[in-house]
């Protein structure tokens, strides 16, 4: 049988999607064991052991100076702005989408210009984002939106124009006005599309989040991976890294399932 | 072929009687894609009521002509009439389509796709009714439902539905605004030969009930045939063999059934004669 035939079966894969993972686990367990046995105050490649005792502490106890947890407060600052940023973009996704993808006029004004804009490498804008909106919540914001939303402006109007003509004239044959066609033929159509856009413009905006923070920041994830950096705490930011993987993970599975749940229609085997 | 009809190209004699007026009247009618001359010299007169059928070779250009009397395209030169007013320059109520495919909103339940054009028509912000209103259009509905035998889906989505039962859907949604005439592009071109009949039946049941008048696209001489009440084929009657684009197609065949002749045919529910 030809190797492109061949499907493995469910025990094999699971086997074999945990493989990469326990095989970089094993790694690092050998890389830190032998580094700890040459050196025991070595902090590059701290033991498994070591990192879940100082994530338990990390989660738990109050920084002493400030009072509060600091885990929680970096993931609930990162997130406040991640969500901001995005949502923001989203939203302006969503309007210039359908109104580039339906109305002509709109097109010619605008299409150039977005596809020009997101041409723009965001993060040479950031000083002057910095420069302009001062080191505050606002620049770093904006810097997350200048990332995404042109991007995903594109994504949206290409799939408003995609939208088969044949529905565009029944509509209009049923009576429907260029504002009747756009919020009740186009809008609920695209919206799957808006979600997967978010889903991919997260990637993105992690980035933009974790750059915008390293400038500067009071609290926020990267902000705290890139202050501890200074003494090499490893013990601090491999656990703040899995963390931010894992609400990476976490977000892109709600988005899924709500894409899902919302829009059974556009799911090929689902019934009303 | 031409044993029994005669090919004509007469106008219409009805101008002293206005009652009479065709629907659609169509002079000389041009288009041109480019460079490309694709129909040239059409003219036509559409009688209230009639069911048209039109044929012709795959390309000579029934859609884009389909597309002209809808306003979705403009002609390159040349005038469409309906009920002797120059047509809107774009698609509207008084003219309802129906397409081989993407004709009825994939993201509405059956119900809804009934529903939303009387939406369209009530609720020019929200295009939605709410309380009363709503309930009384949801009957509507569903008795539209009812007739055209879905109302065991009317909560479904249309991807759950047969191909003829979203031509089926898709007619009922066309007809929700009482157009003036009914364009229908090889709307059962997708579907198999067993629910094809069904879907003929259908239609001609739909026709006789409301008396408009339809306009159908086939690529299926025996339906034309089956359906129409007239029939009329496009083809290309010059050919420059240096240049194949340089002339367009016309109407070169325009058969008028009888009555009596269709209604023995639609019995049948197979081709005439002359197609055999
Ligand atoms: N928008 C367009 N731009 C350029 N050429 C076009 C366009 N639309 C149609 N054509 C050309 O016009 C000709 C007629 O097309 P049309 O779709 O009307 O044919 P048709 O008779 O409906 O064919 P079929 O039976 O295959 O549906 C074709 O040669 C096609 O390539
Ligand atoms: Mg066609």
């Amino acid at each position: 049988m030809r190797w492109i035939n061949r499907k493995p079966g469910r025990p094999l894969l699971v086997f074999l999607a945990a493989l990469p993972f326990v095989l970089t686990l094993i790694a690092y367990m050998a890389g830190s064991a032998a580094r700890l046995a040459e050196n025991p105050r070595d902090k590059f490649m701290p033991a498994p052991t070591t990192l879940l005792e100082r994530a338990g502490e990390l989660i738990s106890e109050p920084d002493r100076r400030k009072g509060y947890v600091l885990f929680w407060a970096d993931t609930w600052a990162s997130l406040d702005r991640l969500a901001r940023g995005v949502a923001i973009a989203a939203a302006l996704a969503l309007a210039f989408g359908l109104l580039i993808g339906l109305f002509p006029t709109v097109k010619a004004l605008f299409s150039s210009y977005v596809s020009a804009i997101s041409l723009i490498p965001p993060l040479a804008l950031a000083p002057i984002l910095f420069i302009a909106l001062g080191l505050g919540e606002v620049s770093k914001i904006a810097l997350i939106v200048i990332g995404t939303a042109p991007v995903m402006i594109r994504d949206l109007a290409q799939r408003t124009i995609e939208i088969p003509q044949e529905q565009i004239v029944k509509a209009q044959t049923l009576g429907a006005s260029s504002w009747q066609i756009m919020t009740r033929i186009a809008l609920p159509q695209v919206m799957p599309r808006l979600i997967q856009a978010v889903r991919l413009g997260l990637g993105p905006a992690w980035l933009f989040l974790i750059a915008a923070e390293t400038v500067s920041a009071e609290a926020g994830l990267g902000y705290r991976i890139f202050l501890v950096r200074r003494y090499a705490a490893m013990d601090v930011i491999i656990p703040y890294v899995i963390w931010i993987t894992l609400l990476a993970l976490l977000i892109d599975y709600a988005l899924r399932q709500t894409s899902r749940l919302a829009y059974g229609w556009a799911e090929p085997e689902a019934q009303g | 072929m031409n044993a029994h009809a005669t090919p004509t190209a007469t106008l219409s004699t009805s101008v002293l009687t206005p009652a009479a007026q065709p629907v659609i009247t169509v002079r000389n009618l041009t288009k041109s894609y480019g460079g490309n001359r694709i129909l040239e010299r059409v003219n036509l007169d559409i009688e209230e009521g009639a069911f048209i059928s039109v044929v012709g070779a795959s390309g000579c250009g029934k859609s884009t002509f389909l597309r002209m009397l809808l306003a979705q395209e403009l002609p390159t030169s040349g005038q469409i009439m309906l009920d002797g007013a120059p047509i809107p320059h774009e698609p509207g109520p008084d003219r309802g389509v129906v397409f081989q495919r993407y004709s009825v909103f994939p993201h509405l339940t059956v119900r809804q796709n009934v529903m939303i054009a009387t939406e369209f028509g009530a609720s020019p912000i929200w295009s939605r009714l709410f309380g009363k209103a709503k309930r009384k259009l949801r009957e509507e509905a569903d008795a539209t439902l009812e007739r055209i035998g879905l109302a065991h889906m009317a909560n479904a989505w249309p991807s759950a539905l047969s191909g003829g039962m979203q031509q089926r859907l898709a007619i009922a949604q066309a007809l929700a605004k009482r157009p003036r005439v009914l364009l229908l592009d090889e709307p059962f071109g997708a579907l198999d030969p067993g629910t094809r009949v069904s879907m003929h039946q259908f239609l001609l049941e739909l026709w006789r009930e409301t008396g408009m008048t339809v306009f159908m696209v086939s690529h299926d001489l025996s339906e034309a045939f089956t359906l129409g009440t007239r029939v009329l084929v496009f083809d290309k009657p010059r050919w420059d063999p240096h240049d194949p684009t340089a002339y367009g197609a016309t109407i070169t065949y325009d058969f008028k059934l009888d009555d009596k002749k269709q209604e023995a045919i639609g019995e049948l529910s197979f081709g005439p004669p002359e197609h055999q």
